[in-house]
């Protein structure tokens, strides 16, 4: 089994969010950079699961520059087989989509495997983009994964519940919390990831459809009002009059 | 402009996402709705949809077909604009129509599209800790806008339906089962939220969030320590890992507010926080904070509920 793990950066859970040069550019001042907790946690963690129980190869595929390199080197650690990183500014999720399907094209795999969102942009895009550009099925928000020769089947969640579905490979999904446990690299791995394999690929020409102009902070909650735990008409009455919720 | 909205049913009933996309939609320009399978489409010019194109050989809204469904119907009306709803049906539909349409797409939107000039739309980034204006260069765009971030405005009005037939080839993915999370509406659609956290001490004490749930019509939520610990299944845990929720009330008890679970509920537009430590992190995001013991305050809050309501 040939899988394709698609791995982005995206700052620490506990990032202060703030923006510079006139609220144009994230402010990385002091900013610890993960991989993406869905790509890692769940779509990488159970492409190797997959790999070890059937046999095979889990390759990694991150579009960026060198910046993004030490969180590749860590998708290594934790036991993909090599890394390719398209060397471009990620600028947006079709150029990025397209970027990871071309290259996905040329070299076949039997699955392709995202987050379901990055932590930052909260997109949730790249998965089914590249689904379309390949003419593949996507199974998104996919919280099980099981192989069987070449049927997969996975639990995903939809409205009011989850669905059971079969699908055939090759094929994309999306992972969502639940597919698979997060894995510590231990040091015999982090030393392995410093000689596996990291390509370094030209992109590919893609047209710019969207950009971020400005970023803006939400405004500043006023102060909280305590009301006495006694006194629960007192919320009742605020939520109905004051917040009108009720 | 000429606007599609793919719109979304369940058991034949327009999803009330599907009705915020709509009434968005006719912000921007004239809408068509496109649907599938049986449905009942009457309602949908009440919210400004002008014609509703049915395709009645689709009875599921799979990704390759539904996205197939959405382009031919963009081919035959010329719309510059197609909007999903960013539910679970929109996240797997929405991207494939952009790449298919060599579209820009604004994900996550949550107000009305600024178009003097360009074309620009405020979306929500960071998990809500921020927002961003996305603008859009290409001639075809997409527009997937969060559950809850606009109200749907009802006038009079009819939309004129009709069938298609497209060819929507096959679907790759075939639908074996569905395990239903239980009657209710679900949390990314659920207009007032009670959730509740360790604070709770165990999964036997749930009962008295259920019945302040049950007395407001409300959804029952939960923290994250509280899903991985199983006390609650991990549909219920919101927050950055979880579901992100904009209810209009979200009500937290014994939850601290760590920034992780932040993310996911500073969307809401009135949070009440419960907690025996005035310290906790939570009450700096509150609206209405009530320092106290959980175990006394929600069966409290729930009489005053119910003596509201009987009042009503």
């Amino acid at each position: 089994m040939k899988l394709l793990v698609c791995i982005s950066k995206a700052p620490d859970t506990t990032s202060k969010i703030a923006f510079t040069d006139g609220n144009t550019k994230f402010d990385e001042n002091g900013v610890q950079y993960i991989v993406n907790p869905y790509d890692e946690w769940y779509a990488l963690v159970r492409a190797l699961e997959l790999v070890e129980a059937n046999g095979g190869t889990v390759t990694t595929i991150t579009v960026g520059t060198a910046a993004d390199d030490p969180t590749i080197r860590k998708a290594l650690a934790i036991g993909a087989n090599d890394a390719v990183r398209i060397d471009a500014e990620p600028t947006d999720a079709y150029f990025v989509a397209k970027q990871i399907a071309e290259y996905a094209k040329t070299n076949g795999y039997d699955m392709i495997l995202t987050g379901k969102e990055t932590i930052n942009y909260n997109g949730a895009q790249i998965g089914g983009m590249i689904a379309e550009f390949l003419d593949q099925p996507y199974v998104s928000l996919a919280e099980k994964l099981d192989m069987n020769g070449e049927v997969a089947t996975l639990e995903r969640m939809v409205a009011g519940g989850s669905e059971i579905v079969e699908v055939n490979t090759p094929f994309v999904i999306s992972a969502a919390k639940g597919m698979a446990e997060q894995r510590i690299p231990n040091m015999r791995g982090i030393m392995a990831a410093r000689t596996k394999p990291l390509q370094v690929v030209p992109p590919v020409e893609a047209s710019l459809l969207s950009e971020v102009v400005s970023y803006e902070l939400p405004p500043a909650k006023s102060a909280c009002k305590y009301i006495d735990a006694d006194n629960m008409d007192e919320l009742v009455e605020l939520l109905h009059n004051e917040a009108k919720v009720i | 402009m000429s606007v599609i909205v793919f719109v979304e049913s369940k058991n034949g009933k327009v999803s009330k996402a599907s009705f915020e996309a709509v009434s968005y939609g006719s912000k921007i320009g004239e809408v068509t709705a496109v649907t599938y399978g049986e449905v009942d489409a009457s309602s949908l010019g009440e919210f400004g949809a002008k014609k509703v194109l049915i395709h009645k050989g689709l009875n599921s809204p799979n990704d390759q077909q539904a996205t197939k469904l959405v382009v031919a119907a963009v081919t035959e009306t010329g719309a510059n604009v197609v909007i999903f709803s960013q539910d679970q049906i929109g996240k797997a539909i929405a991207p494939r129509v952009s790449a298919a349409l060599n579209a820009g797409h604004a994900s996550g939107a949550i107000e009305v599209p600024k178009t003097d000039g360009d074309f620009i739309v405020k979306t929500n980034v960071f998990s809500g800790k921020a927002f961003a204006y996305v603008k859009l260069n290409s001639e075809k765009k997409v527009i997937s806008l969060l559950p809850n971030s606009f109200s749907p405005e009802k006038s009079e009005g009819t939309a004129e339906i009709s069938e298609v037939s497209y060819d929507l080839g096959t679907a790759g993915i075939t639908v074996k089962s569905f395990k239903s999370e239980g009657e209710g509406i679900p949390l990314p659609e659920a207009e007032l939220v009670v959730s509740a956290g360790r604070g709770l001490k165990g999964p036997e004490n749930w009962g008295m969030v259920e019945d302040l749930a049950k007395t407001l019509g409300a959804t029952t939520a939960c923290s994250r320590p509280v899903a991985d610990i199983g006390w609650r299944p991990h549909h219920e845990h919101v927050g950055q890992t979880g579901v992100a929720i904009r209810p209009n009330l979200y009500i937290a008890a014994g939850i601290s507010g760590a920034i992780q679970h932040l993310a996911g509920v500073n969307g809401s537009k009135t949070i009440v926080v419960i907690n025996t430590d005035s310290e906790a992190p939570f009450f700096k995001a509150a609206d209405y904070g009530v320092v106290g013991d959980a175990f006394e305050v929600l069966p409290k809050l729930n009489e005053a509920l119910k003596k509201f309501k009987a009042a009503q």
